[in-house]
């Protein structure tokens, strides 16, 4: 089967060899692709989508903080069975920003910048032709569909099967915080969603565990593995690295979140007591367990975006990355260290003096890598050549806003301000610019200097800069206020608050600056998501930036192949030294033998794989109903097992395929 | 419109600059002057650390807006820009950037373990001034009975607080771990003595609760299991704000309660006033807001 496949595509191939159709890609190579371009854009369109969810629960419960006890607009109408004619109730506000956290992290920032760009990047900036396990790497794609159908659930199926009807019942999502603490997540009266919701975001956050496990998996081995020759590791551009660092992050830090996952599920659903002190429990081992995760967890989040900056100033200050060996080393121990500082979430709790000391000391230290960073962008940028282009104002963006969150982050690891700064606004408005100010400008400045590449179209620079200005201003208006309101004694994921404390208004500034950012952002998607369309974009070449890694000597959009030649790399900066260096710099290439460029079998296997663990995750969903008659439970596995079925067939399936794939013969001008 | 740009990022110090001098004075950092001496230091060592960020964060930011106006400068006029200063680094650099935070910050760390040390560690506890306190209100303890006044129970969602009760002598009893016949009880009001450092017990019924002192700057988890002594010194005799800072459920946000803080002997008349409330059934007090 596969062979006739070969034929074909080598076949059709090449009928539309100069194809100007933007869609070319995503035609030749069908969604059930392995093609790790492919999987790239997949996971970037469902983060572009998910980003949309999460931002309106944001402005949800901006609203509800604006203007307390007022009727919602829009949200408010849709949900008016459950949110009491459009007033957004407790339990509801509860529900909305556990889900935006959970969404945003989980399902938007992790999948974004390892998903998308780690899966787009890494094979065109090491000399790869795709990643060393491409149908791996589509199964990682495809298992993020349960775990977003699991988040979907929680929102809607709190107490099994319809029980009160869809409109009755969807006010009901988990409650307790994307963090969970028990006993608020263990005992199911505790919060109005800490029913079946509750488990549904425990199933969710452990598919995104498995989803991420193997991409990382995919990246550590094709970053060490499938570099071309002469990419040594010291030459590998700094997103590479981060993206590797990231990968090691994943893999341990990830089994610590899946414990403490099933332990809850094993609390919740067959009474062992893990957490429950009244049994002798610890509820402490969950937010240990949990901050070991969501330690390193914010470093997974932002490497890949400090990755994505390094890679962008050194091209629009026209100028090498200085000091690269530090930055990568730098990136390297905050890693490391990223181990070594959980508790300091945790400083409020009641742990031993020792404990908290060390933990603030080492937090304080973890600063100093950071900062090193942030000296080197501007080591880079002095005495270069600067251009404003849209990427670049974004990576500034980055660094400006980056800085107030670390230095928000250096007042928290001192013990007796967190005390105060603990749970209030301050924290909120210190993570939000780690991770709007930090990750998320990083990925738009990513978006906006890869999306030609992707596309092969240039976005329209005005409106990119028009989006940075409603971004910053939007963001800064949301957020600054919150330092105020935080130290003033405004604690966080509180429905309403007390008058007479001088909230109101900032309260309402920074609603006022976060419909901004959300304007701002909505433009930005509109103009990622119409790349692929619009015709009245320029073309953008191979180079348009004048732009220094591998992956700006191919053409735009890449061809299905990524190099017709592998080539051999010479230097740090490969399209730059082609460009501009001595002769001896230049990259050659390695002759095609008979062999021809070896390509992936597109396979069905991680799709059927992928919705076998849907149906799984369905199945369980809806096993249990109520017999109308004796009010007895009934409960039916049948659906859980044929789809945990699927799955199992689709992974032998997949075994049996064997490592077939095809072959291409591009001639050497075609890349 | 490379000016504008270089302006765009040549501003944010400038706004830091303005925000640190205008914020104090408008009260926008702490809600009050802390109401107790070691509310004062930590608001202290905030100011410290947001100095030395600040002024770093200031430095930055205007080398980052130099770095950008030469950049943008040295490509005027287009036809004859001037090469970039070509550079991979400066080992010298980057070990003086190292170097210097590291000592900064390990300087703030250590700095700053006084103050926690002197608020948790228990031998650094002020024993001395809390015996005088038990002593102004007559309280009969041995050298072995807890240092607490009242003990915090929170759960969803109000705070319940337990005080001891008298003695037949009408002296005070010592605050027993588990509830004793003459307890006084009381909900979301939290009566104390002022002007000395005063103890109570931090527990939790069901899930994980903050205490919360936004005035005293005091904030402790109640963690389920776990019995977690805090102590507070309210300078002036008022009424406090109490909040839960630790997401405990839908109603979290209406976990609110004071805490009174008054003299020695307007701390007894209040726990007699509790003991006549829980032992007399009071059907004769009429309300005095009962006017039809």
């Amino acid at each position: 089967m596969s062979s006739v496949a070969a034929t074909e595509e080598t076949a059709a191939h090449g009928h539309h060899p100069h194809s100007e159709d933007r869609l070319a890609l995503l035609k030749a190579v069908p969604f059930w692709s392995t093609d790790h371009k492919v999987i790239g854009i997949q996971f970037l369109l469902t983060t572009m989508f998910m980003m949309m969810v999460g931002g309106s629960l944001a402005l949800g419960v901006r609203w509800q903080l604006a203007f307390p006890w007022e009727n919602m607009p829009i949200l408010g109408y849709l949900f008016s069975g459950a949110a009491g004619g459009g007033q957004i109730s407790p339990e509801f506000y509860t529900m909305l920003f556990t889900m935006h956290a959970t969404v945003m992290i989980f399902l938007v920032i992790i999948p974004v910048l390892a998903g998308a760009f780690g899966n787009f990047l890494i094979p065109l900036m090491i000399g790869a032709d795709d990643m060393a396990f491409p149908l791996l790497n589509a199964l990682s794609y495809w298992v993020m569909w349960p775990a977003i159908f699991c988040f979907g659930a929680s929102f809607v199926f709190n107490e099994g099967l319809w029980n009160n009807g869809l409109a009755g019942s969807i006010a009901a999502g988990p409650a307790s915080g994307w963090t969970s603490y028990p006993a608020l997540s263990a005992i199911s009266s505790a919060a109005p969603g800490s029913g079946t919701a509750q488990f549904w975001w425990l199933m969710g956050v452990t598919m995104v565990g498995v989803s991420s496990m193997m991409g990382s998996v995919n990246y550590m081995t094709t970053i060490i593995n499938m570099r071309a020759p002469g990419m040594t590791m010291m030459r590998l551009p700094v997103f590479t690295w981060m993206t590797l660092i990231v990968s090691f992050l994943i893999i341990l830090a990830f089994p610590a979140i899946t414990i403490a996952l099933v332990e809850l599920m094993f609390d919740r659903t067959y009474g062992t007591n893990f957490y429950d002190f009244l049994e002798g429990g610890k509820p402490h081992l969950w937010q240990h367990l949990f901050w070991i995760f969501g330690h390193p967890e914010v470093y997974i989040l932002i490497l890949p975006a400090m990755g994505i900056v390094s890679e962008i100033i050194p091209v629009f200050s026209r100028k090498p990355l200085f000091g690269y060996g530090l930055i990568v080393f730098s990136g390297a121990i905050i890693g490391f260290m990223g181990f070594a500082v959980w508790s300091h979430h945790m400083f409020t709790t009641g742990m031993g003096i020792v404990a908290t000391s060390a933990f603030s000391i080492l937090t304080m230290l973890i600063a100093i890598p950071t900062g090193i960073k942030i000296f080197n962008w501007i080591g880079t940028m002095w005495g270069g050549r600067i251009r404003f282009e849209t990427p670049m104002l974004f990576a500034l963006g980055f660094i400006t806003m980056f800085m107030v969150g670390g230095f928000t982050g250096i007042m928290h690891s001192s013990v007796p301000i967190d005390a105060q700064h603990q749970d209030s606004y301050f924290v909120v408005a210190h993570f939000h610019y780690v991770l709007i100010g930090g990750a998320l400008f990083g990925l738009f400045a990513g978006f906006y200097f890869w999306l030609p590449k992707l596309t092969g179209k240039m976005l329209n620079e005005k409106l990119g800069k028009f989006v940075f200005t409603l971004m910053f201003i939007g963001f800064n208006v949301t957020f600054f206020p919150m330092h105020y309101l935080g130290m003033i004694g405004q604690p966080r994921r509180t429905h309403s608050y007390n008058e007479g404390h001088g909230f109101e208004t900032w309260n309402q500034i920074a609603t006022i600056g976060a419909f901004i950012l959300g304007v701002g952002i909505l433009i930005g998607v509109y103009q990622f998501v119409t790349a692929f369309f619009n015709k009245k974009l320029k073309d953008a070449g191979k180079n348009p930036w004048d732009a220094r890694t591998l992956e700006w000597t191919l053409s735009s959009p890449v061809k299905e192949y990524n190099f017709a030649r592998t080539p051999i790399i010479k230097s740090r900066d490969q399209a730059w030294e082609n460009n501009y260096g001595p002769k001896e710099n230049h990259s050659d290439k390695v002759p095609l033998d008979d062999h021809g460029v070896h390509m992936p079998d597109r396979s069905w296997y991680p799709l059927v794989s992928g919705l076998g663990f849907l149906g799984l995750v369905l199945g369980l969903l809806f096993h249990q109903s109520v017999d109308a008659n004796t009010g007895e439970i009934l409960r039916d596995y049948t659906y859980a097992i044929a789809g945990g079925s699927i799955a199992i067939f689709g992974i032998i399936m997949w075994s049996l395929e064997g490592p077939a794939g095809y072959h291409l013969f591009p001639k050497e001008t075609e890349e | 419109m490379k000016w504008f740009w270089c302006l765009f990022f040549a501003f944010w110090p400038i706004v830091a600059i303005a925000l640190c001098w205008v914020s104090p004075s408008l009260g926008w950092w702490f809600p009050s002057e802390a109401a107790s001496p070691l509310g004062r230091r930590i608001d202290d060592l905030f100011y410290m650390i947001l100095l030395i960020t600040s002024v770093t964060f200031v430095g930055t930011q205007v080398a980052l807006a130099y770095a950008l106006f030469r950049g943008a400068s040295d490509t005027e006029p287009e036809a004859d820009a001037k090469k970039a200063w070509y550079s991979h680094g400066s080992h010298e650099l980057e070990v003086i950037w190292s170097i210097v935070p590291a000592f900064v910050l390990l300087f703030i760390a250590l700095y700053q373990l006084d103050v926690w040390a002197e608020y948790r560690v228990k031998d650094a506890f002020p024993r001395d001034k809390m015996e005088a306190v038990f002593e102004s209100i007559n309280q009969k303890r041995s050298e072995t009975d807890s240092l607490a006044l009242a003990e915090v129970t929170a759960r969803q969602f109000e705070w319940r607080i337990r005080y001891p009760g008298f003695n037949e002598d009408g002296s005070l009893k010592p605050l027993m771990a588990d509830p004793q016949p003459t307890d006084l009880y009381a909900v979301n009001d939290l009566h104390l003595p002022a002007s000395a450092p005063v103890m109570i017990n931090l527990r939790t019924m069901d899930v994980q609760h903050s205490f919360f002192l936004p005035d005293l700057r005091i904030k402790q988890d109640a963690v389920p299991g776990l019995v977690i002594p805090i102590w507070f010194e309210a300078e002036r005799q008022q009424s406090y704000q109490l909040l839960c800072a630790e997401l405990c459920g839908w109603g979290h946000y209406k976990m609110n309660a004071r805490f009174v803080a008054e003299s020695d002997e307007g701390f007894i008349e209040y726990l007699r006033q509790l003991e006549r409330e829980q032992n007399e059934d009071r059907v004769d007090e009429v309300p005095e807001t009962d006017a039809e």
